[in-house]
């Protein structure tokens, strides 16, 4: 076919292709593992919620980090509720040994997603992707000078 | 003189596509060694605690020293005005720009999170020599760049000279500021001082003209092209004058040195008992990279050329032995936190460091060098770097050159 | 004919306003009444910084951290303040001790004239003027206001410029991969660490790792306190006993002070 007339064919062929994923990416929109096992299967974290609501924290939750790991290195400000340690106490997944699964594991919180989406967590390098085991999640063990989620929420 | 013609090689035979592959094949195994120590950790090379930089340094430094060297053979021709040197300018230009990206590869490969350059991108301590040298280092690149571009189109060739300069003031900067990473540590008893910088100049004027010696004949060797024994003979005199005066700064540091008693320690391990680093220093630098290669150019032989090209690889291999003197030597002598003390610990304070370098290292360095060749052999293929031809009559038809004008 | 301007403040002249006198003199007991706890506090907060600071305001350098170091109470056998650090920050080592992370470490002094041996921990002097601070290209080695010095690893590219730099080679390089780090001191593979005068212990009012231990069970060497307060402990003691700076030449004025050296 002569390239004038394969252009109108080939996009229109890949306009189909998009059309058709963005209706399977639509269709499931929650957290099952139908259509195949394309979608990632994100692990319901602890408590109640998590200190925003799941849409925010999809797009937003590495802006939040960036801005509190700032405050918290050059300023000393620390214990707002956008704290990493706060955020794999909640979202931690057990593993078969029924101990918490480090981010090399691809069940970890982190990589259900990050996976998929293939992009690449740099956190965990130097933080630790699983609570240490003296803290328990939700209701942690920290001074009272670390207002916790329940706190900053209004309910406890 | 004669109008120049400058063209590209033809670049299609045996020779010039096995030089490639060899090329390509140390180029790649510097990634994959890059890959290596990146995936591993640094728990791979030679590096450690106590000697932090090690041989992927000493190639990055020893490259980028040479690449502002390198330039020295345009900035003669174009801003001293020597006719003989004009035509050799534009090959200078592309060798500079290829030894300081042969060297900055090296460099960032080697970082503990080269995933974070684009963080060195965007955040600058403007204290840190380190930074500065970001700058200058990409400047360099584009003002070597424009100079080039001056010289190869001839409708531009009369900014050349202000360009010339522009490039001149910058390698000096630019290698003032590499040795001045040295220079500003007041921690470590080898480094900390002045002279540092105008070493680090010296050494770029040495170790540029010796490689480009090699690369110019290489080239013209290589696409069967005439080259005269006078160009060779006047490089190789002027890499005699350099080679000296690296060799009379190296005698300032270390006879100032000895004069201190509080360095007395520190030149006694260079200079006397530092083992491996003392032969390199006395039989690399200044025996095969200092005073034969003197022997050498400014003896009257039977085969001038022979000793002009034996003398400038003399001269990279004493280079490669002073770097390493200075990157590793340094670092191997302990610091002295408490003068007039023996002090033993678990972290190696005051002992000497031991440091042997690994594959991984090695391989990452020859990769800086591939690529820098690499860069040359296909900018000469592709573009008019090289003149026609620098056979005696081409470059100087009235005879004004003799044995004797340096 | 002179107007007599009359005052209004006497009894017994036309317009004169018992309550509003009365009232100004409310007005500013209450305002003497109100402003005197602030007073008060504000007196206490100078005299503790310490425990003014709440975890949302940001450090001031109000405060500048510091430790005197009795090397004649240090035993050349006990490592409790390594260990303790080791403990608390989670550095493990691998058998490797050329690529292991040391953040403090004793050293062994003899002195090669009289013979005369002792023995001290070294970790990061948390300098005014570090050279690590100058160096470093990117900023992620910097100093906090109160004077700790710290690596922001987020920004650390790995390069070792800092350890070059650093007169006292207190710095670290992470030469493996790392796993399980502790919440409170994370640390990872390609960036430089160091000693971090336990900030995450002194953010919540306590001592650094290496002290406690020392007053616990070791030679009860190591006072930790804040130079910039008078009435601190360490700032009398420093006052009152002769205490020097290792490699004080270099004119970067450490935090850390060491006495009977």
């Amino acid at each position: 076919m002569a390239p004038r007339r394969a252009f109108p064919v080939i996009s229109t062929l890949v306009l189909v292709c998009m059309a058709g994923l963005a209706v399977i990416a639509n269709a499931a929109e929650d957290q099952s593992a139908g259509n195949g096992g394309l979608l990632p299967v994100i692990p319901m974290g602890q408590g109640d919620s998590c200190v925003k609501d799941t849409d925010f924290m999809r797009r937003n939750h590495m802006t939040l980090l960036k801005h509190q790991r700032d405050e918290t290195m050059k300023e000393g400000i620390r214990g707002k509720p956008y704290s990493l340690k706060e955020c794999i106490s909640c979202h931690v997944v057990n593993g078969p040994d029924a101990k918490p699964v480090t981010v090399s594991s691809p069940e970890h919180f982190c990589r259900s997603c990050h996976d998929y989406a293939a992009v690449s967590i740099d956190c965990f390098q130097c933080h630790a992707s699983r609570p240490e085991s003296g803290d328990l999640p939700a209701d942690h063990q920290m001074s009272s000078a670390f207002p916790t989620t329940a706190t900053v929420n209004g309910t406890e | 003189m004669k109008r120049i013609i400058y063209s590209e090689i033809k670049g299609n035979s045996n020779q010039f596509y096995s030089l490639a592959a060899i090329l390509i094949v140390f180029t790649l195994s510097a990634l994959g060694s890059a890959f290596y120590m990146e995936h591993y950790g640094h728990v791979v090379t030679g590096m450690n605690n106590q000697i932090v930089w090690g041989t992927p340094h000493v190639f990055a430094i020893f490259l980028i020293v040479a690449a502002s060297g390198a330039l020295n053979v345009a900035s003669i021709g174009t801003v001293f005005g020597k006719p003989i040197y004009k035509p050799l300018g534009r090959l200078s230009g592309l060798l500079a720009i290829a030894l300081l990206l042969g060297g900055l590869v090296v460099l960032v490969l080697d970082l503990g999170r080269p995933d974070r350059l684009i963080v060195a991108m965007l955040n600058y301590n403007f204290k840190s020599i380190f930074t500065w040298n970001i700058f200058l280092y990409i400047g360099f690149l584009g003002v070597v760049a424009v100079y080039l571009w001056l010289q190869m189109e001839r409708r531009m060739n009369h900014f050349a000279k202000t360009a010339g300069l522009v490039a001149f003031i910058w390698r000096l900067v630019l290698t003032t500021g590499t040795g001045s990473i040295f220079g500003f540590l007041v921690a470590r008893e080898a480094y900390d001082s002045a002279i540092m910088a105008p070493l680090f100049i010296a050494m770029s004027f040495s170790f540029g003209l010796a490689i480009y010696i090699l690369v110019l004949l290489a080239a013209y060797r290589g696409s069967d092209r005439e080259i005269g024994d006078v160009v060779i003979s006047k490089l190789g005199r002027l890499l005699g004058i350099f080679v000296a005066a690296v060799l009379f700064l190296t005698a300032v540091q270390h006879l100032t040195n000895l004069y201190a008693a509080e360095h007395a320690g520190v030149e006694r391990f260079i200079l006397l008992d530092g083992g491996i680093y003392t032969m390199l220093f006395w039989a690399g630098q200044v025996l095969v990279g200092g005073l034969i290669p003197l022997m050498l150019v400014y003896r009257p032989a039977a085969s001038p050329n022979r000793n002009v090209i034996l003398a400038s690889t003399l001269v990279i291999i004493g280079g490669f032995a002073q770097v390493y003197v200075i990157v590793i030597g340094g670092q191997t002598y302990p610091l002295n936190l408490f003068p007039g003390m023996e002090v033993s610990s678990s972290f190696a304070d005051g002992a000497f460091a031991t440091y042997s370098p690994s594959l991984p290292e090695i391989g990452l360095g020859l990769g800086g060098v591939a690529i820098a060749g690499l860069i040359v052999l296909f900018g000469i293929k592709l573009l008019r770097f090289l003149p026609t031809s620098l056979a005696n009559a081409a470059i100087d038809p009235h005879h004004t050159v003799t044995a004797k004008t340096p | 004919m002179s107007r007599k301007i009359k005052s209004t403040s006497a009894p017994d002249t036309p317009g004169y306003n018992p309550s509003r006198r009365s009232f100004l003199g409310a007005m500013a007991t209450a305002a003497g009444v109100t402003l005197a706890p602030g007073v008060i506090l504000y007196a206490i907060s100078k005299s503790s910084p310490a425990n003014a600071r709440t975890l949302d305001a940001a450090v001031t350098s109000d405060v500048r951290w510091g430790m005197l170091i009795d090397v004649g109470r240090c035993d050349s056998g006990c490592d409790d303040c390594v260990s303790a650090c080791a403990k608390e920050n989670g550095l493990r080592g691998h058998g490797r001790p050329e690529t292991d992370a040391q953040w403090i470490r004793k050293i062994d002094l003899k002195n090669s004239q009289t013979g005369n041996s002792t023995s001290l921990p070294m970790m990061c002097q948390h300098c005014e003027n570090p050279p690590c601070v100058d160096v470093c290209p990117t900023g992620a080695s910097f100093k906090r206001a109160d004077g700790i010095v710290l690596v922001d690893k987020h920004i650390c590219i790995g390069c070792r410029y800092c350890m070059m730099a650093c007169p006292y080679k207190a710095r670290s390089f992470v030469h493996e991969a790392l796993e399980d780090q502790k919440s409170h001191a994370p640390r990872g593979k390609g960036t430089v660490e160091s000693c971090t005068l336990c900030v995450h212990r002194i953010d919540a009012n306590q001592q650094p790792a290496c002290v406690e231990a020392c007053s616990d069970t070791g030679g009860g060497a190591m006072l930790f306190g804040d130079l910039n307060d008078p009435d601190s402990e360490i700032s009398q003691r420093v006052a009152k006993y002769a205490s020097q700076q290792v490699r004080a030449d270099l004119g970067l004025n450490p935090g850390v002070r060491y006495r009977n050296l």
